[in-house]
């Protein structure tokens, strides 16, 4: 895991192979088939719209491949080789990030102890991790040279989260997740909780992401934001991909039917 | 249709108060627009009741409540009483609230991750008896000590272990059962009895040391030192904060939640054990009876220090304060010839104010927040 997150050497010559390629994707819960065979993939400074009606298996999908549940069958690879995802660290280690809906901050610190919580910068190299000491400045700075790079304003930097406003503390999750990751960015709904303003905040920096060579996974109910920013999507229906296309608003309403299984 | 996310939190509430006002609005996502106009006129009216500077003030003073409360205190015994500002008085309060301090040191760490100790007096009165036995069987001094540092640490360790390793949902239940468990093996190895005797060493604690301070003081000084380190500096310190802000995140962030929070009651019962040293050089013995109530002082003393009992909010400062406030609030109703009974009620009440001065600063700070988003726009 590097701890000089650096948003400009990403930019990799591999630009057209898939960073992420999920193969034939089979998960249950119980007696539920939760996913059945489903292939995804996913390029550099592209973005990738998982869309589906509540219980499709978006959620079940994306946790699947950041290590919180485990497939049944199937592979995951990352950069060409094949990766099994068995905890969110193995994932995180693998370059993948996930924005969760419940955007999993930490209200009693500040943005900058947020974005490094498990991955401070600390040392000496020889002291096991948690008798380290702390480097505050270099993640202060770090921290303030990231949230400008992607334009995102805060009141104060070294307020605690919960201070914060529900698109603030969406923009602080999704910079977050940028500091580490290194191949896949996985955003949750990003835009469900916030008002109109500041989904559009939350949509600039996701647009931000890809362009910066991120590769992007958007869980989104807004046909809007898919068509706005979506370079392909993917629609699951009852745990089987029903199909993929490239969204515009000419096949908005075949991507509806997809959805919907009409 | 389907695709207008139902969710409507307080947050999206918040957001829309800014849409209300906006050119804009509509011209990206038409149909949220009708889902939220009513909760949102009421948020504005609600966040506009209360100036932000007046907000910011109400919280500073609530943050630090605590302290000014202690100085209030001090000044009003001061006139009150002839006695209670002299040298005398002093060292006699510093010396008795440091057992309290150093034990609520220790609990604050734990209730900082969201959880409680409820066996510290018992685990110390079991250290002290330890260390008395061990005296006499003839060990130095250095192993005393060590014996009820160790004693305690172990304790906490099986307090820990078994709330992490054991999957109990709360520290509650097991921290209740070494509370018994300690107490009763002290009684049973000091057979119910006092025992008498110290190594000098051990008693110097007890009494005066540099300018007229008991020892005690000085323990209590290089424990707090100790612990601003590894809070303030320490990646350890970092990770109990975020395993009491959001434990769930934490462990998605690749903290390791189990260790931190063992660590914590580890760390706790290591501070029974400090406090079992304070103890038993102060009385120049170890007993079973020690540390009688202590889980509610050291509790009360973090709580009404202005900690927060809901985990992850907090410093060391809140369980001295805390202690001291205990210890004057005692001294004082001493002084003033007020019934002993009197004073479990006293703290009692004063505990209730600062759970609520607690609850008070949450939703205060919820404003702040709901005018946050407000000021966006």
């Amino acid at each position: 895991m590097s701890a000089t997150p650096s948003p400009l050497h990403r930019h990799g010559s591999d630009a057209d192979r898939p960073v992420l390629s999920v193969t034939g994707a089979t998960k249950r819960f119980g007696s539920v088939l939760a996913l059945s065979g489903i292939d995804v993939t996913v390029r550099r400074g592209e973005i990738l719209c998982l869309l589906g009606d509540n219980g499709a298996g978006k959620s079940t999908l994306i946790k699947c491949i950041s290590g919180v549940h485990h497939l049944d069958s199937g592979s995951i690879e990352i950069g060409g080789v094949v990766t099994p995802m068995r905890s969110p660290a193995e994932a995180r280690a693998a370059g993948i990030e996930t924005v969760y809906q419940d955007l999993a901050l930490f209200d009693n610190l500040t943005p900058a102890q947020n974005f490094f919580a498990g991955r401070e910068i600390a040392g000496p190299q020889w002291l096991p991790r948690g008798l380290r000491f702390l480097n505050q400045r270099r993640m202060d700075a770090e921290t303030a040279s990231l949230l400008a790079n992607l334009k995102v304003k805060l009141p104060r930097n070294d307020a605690v989260v919960a201070m914060m406003s529900g698109g603030q503390r969406q923009a602080i999750a999704v910079a977050r997740s940028t500091v580490f990751a290194r191949k896949v960015v996985i955003l949750d709904e990003p835009t469900a909780a916030l008002g109109l303003r500041e989904s559009r905040q939350v949509l600039d920096l996701v647009a931000r992401l890809r362009d910066q060579g991120n590769a992007v996974i958007l869980i989104t109910h807004n046909m809007e934001h898919v068509i706005e920013l979506a370079d392909r999507a993917v629609v699951l229906r009852q745990g089987r991909k029903v199909g993929e296309l490239i969204p515009t608003p000419d096949n908005k309403q075949q991507l509806v039917a997809m959805i919907v299984g009409a | 249709m389907i695709f207008i996310d139902k969710r409507k939190s307080k947050v999206q509430g918040v957001a829309q108060v800014v849409e209300h006002n906006s050119p804009t609005m509509g011209d990206h996502l038409p149909e949220i627009t009708n889902n939220s106009s009513e909760n949102s006129d009421r948020i504005t009216t609600h966040a506009q009741s209360i100036q932000p500077s007046k907000l910011s003030i109400l919280l500073s003073i609530l943050n630090f409540g605590p302290s000014l409360i202690l100085l209030l205190l001090i000044a009003m015994l001061s006139l009150t009483s002839p006695y209670f500002l002299t040298p005398r008085n002093i060292s006699n309060i510093l010396a008795q609230t440091a057992v309290i301090s150093v034990v609520a040191m220790g609990q604050q760490l734990v209730i900082l991750t969201r959880g409680i100790d409820l066996s510290v007096g018992s685990n110390l009165a079991l250290a002290s008896v330890l260390g008395a036995l061990s005296f006499h069987a003839g060990a130095p001094a250095a192993l005393v000590i060590a014996v009820m540092i160790v004693s305690g640490a172990a304790v906490g360790a099986v307090n820990g272990g078994f709330y992490v390793f054991g999957r109990l949902p709360h520290p509650f239940i097991i921290t209740l059962a070494t509370l018994s468990i300690a107490k009763g093996l002290a009684l049973q190895l000091a057979e119910g009895r006092a025992i008498p005797g110290m190594p000098p060493e051990i008693s110097a604690l007890g009494t005066d040391a540099l300018g007229g301070l008991p020892g005690s003081v000085f323990v209590v000084l290089a424990v707090a030192a100790a612990f601003f380190v590894v809070t303030r500096t320490m990646v350890w310190g970092r990770w109990i904060y975020a395993v009491g802000g959001r434990p769930d995140a934490a462990l998605r962030m690749g903290i390791p939640v189990s260790w931190v929070l063992v660590s914590t009651y580890v760390v706790s019962g290591t501070c029974a054990g400090i406090g079992a040293v304070i103890l038993a050089g102060r009385t120049d013995a170890g007993s079973p009876l020690f540390g009688n109530l202590l889980e509610l002082d050291t509790i009360a003393a973090v709580i009404i220090g202005g900690a927060s009992f809901l985990g992850g909010r907090g410093h060391l400062g809140n369980a001295l304060i805390g202690a001291l406030m205990i210890g004057v609030i005692r001294n004082a109703l001493n002084l003033l010839n007020v019934n002993i009974f009197f004073q479990l009620i006293v703290i009692g009440v004063v505990i209730v104010i600062a759970v609520e001065g607690d609850v008070l600063r949450n939703r205060l700070e919820g404003r702040v927040r709901v005018l946050q988003a407000g000021k966006q726009s």
